[in-house]
């Protein structure tokens, strides 16, 4: 028994010094990505920072909990609003308005999964279908606390006095909070806690008779997931220093939910690859598309937001149909040919 | 006129625009209970409905009958494809994978008519005539009194098509123990795919009938979002209960409009829904459910 231990150990032990290295690699490429990349890649690495935040708390309730959520953007508009409103009425920095933020969709999350959580399925996608539609109607209606349609304006975050008013600067702040965001969510599905989620997931009857308090935990998944997207909004409103409810909509919590599918329900790493595949998908479409829009001569801009829902659409279904454990599984199996 | 009078009046109107949501409830509780299948894409089916209609008899000048046709057939025809391509590989997979793929569907056929029509609105020919209809002194504006008068018909025709003919018992028992209906010698798969072949057709026809009430546009599907939120409350098995829900969504939405503004009415639906949540978890008529493990 132990040397079949010993010869199983050797590779494993050198897999897990070859992901270290390889992970500071990439840790020393994305702190450097600011100095030699070109402004609008800095700017998309911020946005995929946000995404990747907002991707694993969906991750968290759909992937591990399987509580399904067609609100998630509304969530986010939750946070964005938070911080701006802290930011502009009590001048707030961002270290506490970021945690406020995450703190404030948590809540609004709780009032409107609590009374559904204590059943299964429908009834919270219902739930959550029903926080998009209202959250989003506030965003619009109530004007004296969110000016409308034409939103709110986002002084530029700070730390210690030195603003962070470039998409260089607010990378940084968003690189360090998507790592500490990515970290803390392996720890969660690591710990008990991630096996309850499982567990419920897999059947929240069995679950329950073996001892998981299934609602303490389904609600603890709806709060962490809420809980990201409020920080992944917050961000999102430092980021493009305005906040209105057109970024909120229902198309947004169907970009979240294909990039938590096409990664992988499920995986910490799915959800990265996802929210990636999901950021750059609409801009590789729109460089890829201009060429032949000019070609034909017909106004690209009117037709992107449709195409996208077809784009995303066809991604939703195409990866559950075929693929349903997603990039992260994709992943996997080239890079187990590869170490062959 | 008195308040009670403008509130009953307004109640009137609303039920009679409430037909139209119940044709649409029905079409999702056909393929709820064949297949325990959740579809979201209803109002999308809706939608594109009404713009084949549209296709048919403005743009290739069919008229309106032959119109009706080709949008029926069509419709029926990517129920189908739908079902055959998406729904049924997914069979034995769980409940929210499955509810996950009629929304990607949904998001589909949102953006292809979105790139095929454009975001605008459109004018469908007149089917329905203007007169309006007196019910004592209540004033009904013609269109929304003969759509209803047509979904009642439709509704009633089915139902009555689903209790007694043969494909109709064989759904019943398919939806009571596929299994056992399986091995009956029901085709269940059949059934299945039967049962989207219905929400077609009710699909179709709600859809060209709110398109005529109203103007075509995209976001035509949305009304089979509210009848979603709102059909879970009857418990989703009952068809009666069903067809209630519905009426009650055309109600709420001409008192709310009575005493709040219009944009409100988007989001009645989803308010009710809540607070029924809340109070009895399981629906207004559910019943808790025993399960083996």
């Amino acid at each position: 028994m132990s040397a079949a231990e010993t010869t199983s150990l050797a590779p494993a032990a050198k897999g897990k010094i070859m992901q270290r290295i390889w992970l500071i690699v990439l840790l020393v490429a994305l702190l450097a990505l600011p100095q030699v990349a070109p402004g609008h890649w800095v700017y998309f690495a911020g946005l995929l920072g946000i995404n990747i935040i907002a991707t694993q708390g969906l991750n968290l309730m759909m992937g591990y909990a399987g509580l399904l959520s067609l609100g998630h953007a509304a969530f986010v508009g939750v946070g964005a609003y938070t911080a701006a409103l802290l930011q502009i009425h009590l001048g707030l920095p961002f270290w506490i308005t970021l945690p406020a933020a995450g703190i404030m969709s948590a809540l609004v999350g709780a009032v409107f999964g609590l009374p559904s959580l204590r059943i299964r399925g429908l009834y919270l996608i219902i739930a959550t279908l029903a926080a998009q539609f209202i959250l989003h109607f506030i965003f619009v209606g109530w004007q004296s606390v969110t000016n409308g349609d034409v939103g709110l304006t986002v002084a530029a975050a700070s730390i210690f006095g030195y603003p962070l008013n470039n998409e260089v600067r607010i990378y940084y702040l968003i690189l360090v909070v998507a790592i500490l965001a990515t970290i803390f969510a392996r720890n969660v599905v690591r710990s008990r806690v991630g096996r309850a989620f499982v567990a419920i997931r897999e059947r929240d009857l069995t679950a329950q008779v073996l001892g998981v308090e299934t609602i303490r935990y389904k609600f603890i998944a709806f709060a962490l997931g809420s809980f990201y997207a409020g920080v992944a909004g917050a961000l999102l409103a430092y980021f493009n220093r305005y906040v209105n409810p057109e970024q909120f909509t229902l198309l947004l919590s169907v970009f979240f939910l294909s990039a938590v599918i096409v990664g992988g329900m499920g995986s910490i790493l799915g959800a990265i690859l996802g929210a990636t595949f999901m950021t750059l998908l609409p801009e590789i479409l729109r460089e890829g598309l201009i060429p032949l829009a000019g070609m034909i001569g017909f106004d690209l801009s009117a037709v992107m937001t449709p195409l996208r829902e077809v784009v995303f659409g066809l991604l939703i279904v195409g990866f559950l149909l075929l693929e349903p454990r997603g990039l992260a599984q994709l992943w996997k199996r080239a890079k187990r040919k590869f170490s062959r | 006129m008195s308040p009670l009078q403008l509130f009953i009046e307004y109640s009137v109107v609303g039920i009679a625009a409430g037909g139209v949501y119940a044709l649409i409830a029905l079409g999702i509780i056909v393929i709820f209970k064949a297949s325990h299948t959740f579809n979201f894409a209803m109002g999308e089916m809706m939608m594109l409905s009404a713009y084949f209609f549209y296709a048919a008899s403005v743009t290739f000048a069919l008229g309106p009958w032959l119109g009706l046709g080709v949008a029926l057939l069509s419709s029926v025809v990517v129920g189908l494809i739908i079902e055959r391509v998406a729904i049924r590989p997914m069979l034995g997979r769980p409940f929210i994978a499955v509810v996950m793929v009629t929304f990607g569907i949904g998001a589909i056929i949102r953006g292809i008519v979105g790139l095929v029509w454009g975001p605008n609105e459109l004018q469908i020919p007149a089917i329905l005539a203007r007169t309006p209809v007196m019910l004592g002194d209540i004033f009904v504006p013609g269109r929304t009194a003969r759509a209803f008068a047509i979904a009642v018909v439709i509704v009633v025709g089915l139902i009555l098509y689903l209790r007694y003919s043969r494909a109709g018992v064989a759904l019943r028992a398919a939806a009571a123990d596929a299994v056992t209906a399986y091995s009956m010698g029901i085709d269940v798969r059949r059934i299945v795919a039967f049962s989207w072949v219905i929400a077609a057709i009710t699909g179709c026809i709600s859809g060209v009938l709110m398109a005529s009430v109203n103007t075509l546009t995209p976001h035509l599907g949305v009304v089979a979002m509210n009848v979603l939120a709102v059909i879970i409350l009857g418990g989703l098995n009952s068809i009666g209960g069903v067809l209630v829900a519905g009426l009650i969504i055309g109600w709420l939405e001409a008192v709310t409009g009575m005493f709040l503004p219009t944009s409100f009415r988007e989001i009645t639906p989803y308010i009710l829904t809540l607070i029924v949540l809340l109070i009895r978890p399981n629906g207004l008529f559910g019943a808790r459910q025993v399960e083996r493990i």
